[in-house]
């Protein structure tokens, strides 16, 4: 299970990479893993607005439909449209080419409130 | 939740588990897509213990299951018939497979959901000269499917797989244990399904695993099962059928024989007849992106005109399809019509079943 330092992880298995103002956020390795082969990716639109916890898009993999929600509140930016023909990406990648929004932070400090590698790795164990 | 002879042995191969019907069942191995993709290629081996077999003994037994049923069981012993059971209003309670195993005893292979209602249905009609037992805890069950089944099978039995054919059954030795084996299953591939003791569904599992490894046979789970039989517009019990739905609309007139003796439905059924069906079960392809989920509708023009009853992804088409009923007067193929994904209207069209 790889849980990548030097980002930010949420209890709904979001993490967010923080570059600028500008939070990358997409599903971590464990939630690709529970979803099993990813089929479609519903995406917000460029300038959405969304508060912390929002729900921003949908995933589905073969077997469920998952709710995403918003690690941080912001705008988006950006969505990864590759996506859109390669779903898959989320499950090959999810922590580089399978990204799924960008959004500039309106509030920096609730990054405070995620977890870092380690505590979302004790989590994990928790939740087991 | 219950747990079949297999349980421990799914858990060590990193199965992911599900509760299905109240038993703890492997969804997927691996993947649901590999799965799925090593089915249709090769061959696959299901572990689906949780179905219920329903044992019906006695010198009036075919008469009995023939009225229990909308087919036609009174047939040579040896073969196994498909077919709906109805309540007397053609409501289906469940649909199962009927194994003639002698003259006068039955075998009836039921949704492992529905068994417990099936099993006071049946105990309910069965007259004095009928025995009903619940047999679902004496059998595992295991379904070998895939183009590849009968060459890795043949290496683990002693007669000619060839001589049995697509929906007979027979009593054999696989790797030496006695076992019924049927060329049946629920994918739309050739294939086996292995009713066996409990205590030999492990060992079983093992030889014809090894037994395919040089075939490409892969462990697969509930989830490409899905995948498989929806592709082969195979209709799954609380999804596509259920007691609001009659075999008529759904696309099973082929299982209904209004002309053998009186069955539970016969009435209800040949008034429904004559009425004329006002909706029918069809198959779409998505054009737009999403996925039809079970319960989403379905309009024409603006206005619903059906819902959803089953959908995913395809693997083998690499497109969304979905099954699902739709008023009588749109219900043909190439018709347009839109699904409702989360309040967005997505195109779809109408299409022959099945999609493989």
């Amino acid at each position: 299970m790889s849980i990548p330092e030097g980002i930010y992880y949420s209890e709904d298995h979001e993490w967010v990479k923080v570059e600028e103002g500008v939070g990358t956020i997409g599903i971590t390795d464990f939630a690709q893993d529970e979803l099993g082969d990813i089929v479609f990716v519903e995406l917000p639109q460029v300038g959405d607005e969304f508060d912390k916890e929002d729900n921003f898009g949908v995933i589905e993999s073969v077997k469920a439909v998952s709710d995403l929600y918003m690690p941080v509140s912001g705008e988006v930016v950006e969505v990864n449209e590759d996506l859109l023909d390669q779903p898959e990406l989320v499950n090959e990648d999810p922590y580089e080419g399978g990204w799924i929004v960008k959004v500039s932070l309106s509030d920096e400090s609730e990054l405070e409130e995620l977890m870092d590698a380690d505590e979302y790795s004790s989590f994990l164990e928790e939740e087991a | 939740m219950k747990k079949t002879a297999l349980n421990q042995l799914h858990h060590n191969l990193g199965a992911k588990m599900i509760d299905f019907g109240g038993w703890e069942m492997p969804v997927q191995y691996t993947g649901i897509i590999e799965e799925h993709q090593a089915v249709r290629n090769d061959c696959g081996l299901f572990d689906v213990s949780h179905m219920g077999e329903i044992e019906i003994t006695g010198s009036g037994a075919s008469s009995f299951v023939n009225r229990l049923v909308t087919n036609q069981v009174d047939v040579e012993v040896g073969r196994v018939v498909y077919t709906p059971m109805c309540y007397e209003n053609g409501g289906i309670i469940d649909d199962l497979l009927v194994y003639r195993i002698k003259e006068d005893h039955y075998m009836l292979v039921v949704n492992a959901s529905n068994k417990d209602k099936d099993f006071e249905w049946v105990s309910k009609k069965a007259p004095a000269d009928v025995e009903v037992k619940d047999l679902s805890d004496h059998y595992g069950l295991l379904a070998l499917q895939g183009p590849k089944s009968k060459e890795v099978l043949s290496s683990l039995v002693d007669f000619d797989l060839s001589d049995l054919k697509t929906f007979r059954l027979v009593n054999q030795k696989v790797d030496g244990k006695e076992m019924i084996i049927s060329r049946t299953g629920y994918t739309g591939e050739d294939g086996f399904e292995l009713y066996l003791n409990p205590e030999d569904a492990e060992p079983t599992w093992n030889a014809i695993m090894k037994a395919g490894e040089e075939y490409g046979i892969m462990p697969a789970g509930l989830g490409c099962r899905n995948t498989l039989r929806l592709e082969a517009a195979l209709c799954l019990y609380g999804n596509d059928i259920n007691e609001e739905t009659n075999p008529l609309e759904a696309g099973l007139s082929w299982t209904v024989k209004f002309d053998k003796e009186d069955f539970y439905g016969k009435s209800a059924l040949v008034e429904a007849k004559d009425a004329g069906i006002d909706r029918k079960l069809v198959g779409f392809i998505l054009k737009g992106r999403g996925i039809a989920r079970h319960d989403y509708d379905i309009q024409v023009d603006s206005k619903k005109a059906g819902f959803v009853t089953s959908g995913s992804f395809s693997p083998t088409l690499d497109e969304n399809i979905g099954m699902g009923y739709l008023q009588k007067e749109f219900a043909e193929a190439g018709k347009e019509i839109t699904i409702m994904i989360r309040n967005r209207g997505v195109k779809a069209k109408v299409v022959e079943l099945p999609f493989i």
